[in-house]
């Protein structure tokens, strides 16, 4: 039987199978960080128990983390979170990237960039966006704080197999159209709960002509439609990614993962679930106008009218969420102010958006009454973009340059919006309150973010003249 | 794990579609270390004024605030995977929940606390919304082992999974019952464990 990758990546991992019971699945990688373990460590204290894979578990500090040059934590709960993750990592012999580390960075950024993330794993992590890892074709999903014990204890999970879904993304990307465009368009096509009980599989000739980054840019919104997890198929550029990095496989050992990565993609004629085609070269550059990443639409837009609902459930949802907004409809979307401009988060804080975005502000100054920033994805990131000059791009167009972390993503460290202010976006949620309570979030590409810190508005960048980047840029 | 088997109690609708984790939970409630403690915080931007004063919102109502039944819309628990959520409804005095359809995360969640997420067709819901948002407080009883709603009209069946109603009836500590499997799990790392799969410390 033709299988789908999903199949195979499942099959390699069942533990444990009895019937009426939910598959047994073995855990192969357990990122960790600050927020959802401290009362798993708890749990595992209170029962005597002790981690059972700590090599298989990796941590990291990330969304309490002040993004200062030298993080001082002032908060003092979020410090008793921090220490506690600490001394929990100590207590059980897990290896933490710590907010003094060099490589610190959002536990999404850092898998990757750490060679952690690779082909056919399994990977959990208590956090939603786990969905990120699947670029590299594994099973990589988030889960709450019981089951981080449950793997913690166990290095497995109970789970029941989801449904596959083939998500085909056909045609050439337009100019200007970037990898957020293309799952915000998804996104909105399939509608926040479009996805439900699935793991998407993202096919096609779009998807195959994205990079590493860009995947990681699509599968990290898979959960915004309600999907279990998204993946991209491994391929040469998934294996050049991995090559090298500190944690993946070396000499022989990686060309034996290399053979057995090549085995993981669907089969030919293998067959989904569910299937979607969408064909994007006419795909515009997406904003959101509403308070969930499936109220989009394209920047040539205007606000839509609730009175053009089909349900009256959607109706009032629309009226809610353009009074918490406060956006008249019919505005046109590009003549909707902006206070604050955030290019960071796992979705687009990688050196691919940051370059992406600073080709927009090069020679360009940010608007008088925005105040913009750029947060990179991790350490490692930020010092690169630093090395290519990209930092003094920013600076010089009146951009705020920060350290890394998950910063006004949610808002967790001092990072956020005030009541009321507006905002361009590069993360993933747009729900009410999550950059600030009253803050009103609107998500798009960096590229798109970096334009209208510059004109204060929103812009239709495929108008724009990009610029190229100091020829240090381009070596690495 | 209180063990949860027929719950009988008043029911709280909450007539919007899409709630997130962040409108169950904001995130400035997320920094304690204790599972207990969050239910002060439940719906907290809804529910208070950012200096604490009580807002107009449905559960502040004295005929809803005893509530132990939440009636939800399509898509209830979408957005992170805080278990923050199902920690403050719980402790809130939450016990069941019943959607239309709930994000995944949230469901699972949920087992995990002893609470339980009841699916019912749209129709079905709408009924209850009109019976729970009447002047008249309307009590349910769920009844998980005959697995049926009584109290409104004629018993309204849901479906469950096995496993999961077993556990919840018995409370049980999912993790105790893993660890049985302890010698499969040995099995499984020596013979099928991907051995160029580098330790990560
Ligand atoms: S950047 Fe935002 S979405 Fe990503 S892990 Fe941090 S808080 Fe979550």
């Amino acid at each position: 039987m033709a299988k789908t990758m999903l199949d195979k990546i499942w099959e390699d991992h069942v533990v444990a199978r009895s019937p009426g019971e939910p598959d047994l699945i073995y855990i192969d990688l357990h990122l960790v960080h600050e927020v959802t373990s401290p009362q798993a460590f708890e749990g595992m204290r209170a029962a005597g128990r002790r981690v059972r894979r700590p090599e298989r578990t990796f941590a990291t500090e990330d969304h309490n983390v002040p993004t200062d040059p030298v993080p001082v934590v002032r908060d003092p709960i979020a410090r008793e979170q921090l220490e506690a993750l600490e001394a929990n990592c100590r207590e059980f012999g897990i290896r933490l990237l710590d907010m003094k580390s060099p490589e610190r960075g959002i536990v999404h950024v850092v898998g990757p960039e750490q060679g952690l993330t690779q082909p056919g794993m399994t990977i959990v992590c208590g956090d939603s966006h786990t969905s990120t890892h699947g670029a590299f074709g594994a099973l990589a999903f988030g889960i709450g704080t019981s089951e981080v014990e449950h793997v913690l204890a166990t290095q497995c999970l109970r789970q029941s197999r989801p449904q596959s879904f083939e998500v085909r993304i056909e045609g050439k990307r337009p100019q200007g159209v970037t990898a957020k465009d293309i799952i915000l368009g998804v996104i909105g096509r399939l509608t926040v709960s479009g996805a439900q009980g699935t793991v998407v599989e993202y096919t096609g000739e779009a998807i195959r002509a994205l990079s590493m980054e860009e995947r990681m840019t699509v599968c990290n919104m898979s959960i915004e439609m309600g999907a279990r997890a998204g993946m991209v198929a491994p391929d040469e550029t998934t294996f050049r990614y991995v090559h090298g990095r500190p944690f993946a496989p070396k000499g022989k050992d990686f060309d034996r993962a290399v053979a057995a990565w090549s085995r993981l993609p669907s089969d030919p004629g293998a067959v989904y679930d569910r299937v979607e085609v969408i064909r994007i070269e006419d795909l515009a550059p997406q904003v959101t106008w509403g308070t969930h990443p499936g109220m989009v639409g394209p920047v040539t837009g205007r606000v839509p009218d609730p009175s053009s609902a089909r349900a009256p459930e959607e109706r009032l949802a629309m009226e809610r969420a353009l009074a918490y907004m406060g956006l008249e409809p019919g505005t046109p979307l590009e003549a909707i102010p902006l206070d604050r401009v955030f290019i960071g988060s796992c979705t687009n804080a990688r050196l691919e958006d940051l370059r992406l975005a600073a080709r927009a502000v090069r020679g360009r100054r940010v608007a008088p009454h925005v105040r913009a920033m750029v947060v990179p994805g991790s350490e490692l990131v930020r010092r690169a973009a630093e090395a290519e000059g990209l930092d003094e791009i920013f600076t010089q167009a009146g951009f705020e340059w920060r350290h890394a972390g998950c910063s006004m993503c949610l808002g967790m460290n001092p990072d956020i919006l005030r009541p009321g202010e507006r905002c361009a976006s590069t993360s993933n949620r747009n729900f009410e309150g999550r950059q600030g309570r009253g803050g009103r979030t609107h998500l798009v590409s960096p590229l798109m973010a970096a334009a209208a810190a510059i004109a204060g508005h929103f812009v239709d960048v495929r108008q724009w003249e990009l610029s190229d980047l100091p020829a240090r840029g381009m070596s690495a | 794990m209180t063990p949860l088997t027929v719950h009988r109690g008043r029911v709280f609708p909450l007539d919007r579609a899409d709630v997130d984790t962040d409108q169950i939970i904001p995130k400035q409630f997320l920094k304690r270390i204790q599972r207990t403690g969050f239910g002060q915080f439940l719906f907290y931007d809804w529910r208070f004024e950012p200096d604490g004063r009580e807002r107009e919102f449905p559960l502040n109502e004295p005929r809803y605030r005893e509530a132990t039944i939440l009636l939800a819309r399509r898509n209830f628990g979408c957005g992170s995977s805080r278990e923050h959520a199902p920690w403050a409804l719980l402790d809130y005095g939450f016990r069941v929940l019943v959607a239309p359809s709930f994000a995944d995360i949230f469901y699972n969640n949920c087992f995990q606390n002893g609470i339980l997420p009841v699916v019912l067709p749209e129709a079905t819901l709408d009924d209850l919304f009109v019976r729970a948002s009447g002047p008249e407080p309307l009590t349910l009883e769920v009844d998980l082992p005959a697995q049926v709603i009584r109290g409104a009209g004629e018993p309204i069946p849901f479906e469950i999974d096995e496993f999961r109603k077993d556990a919840l009836i018995r409370g049980l500590d999912e993790i105790g019952r893993t660890l049985h499997a302890s010698d499969l799990i040995d099995a499984y790392e020596k013979t099928r464990c991907q051995d160029f799969l580098a330790p990560v410390h």
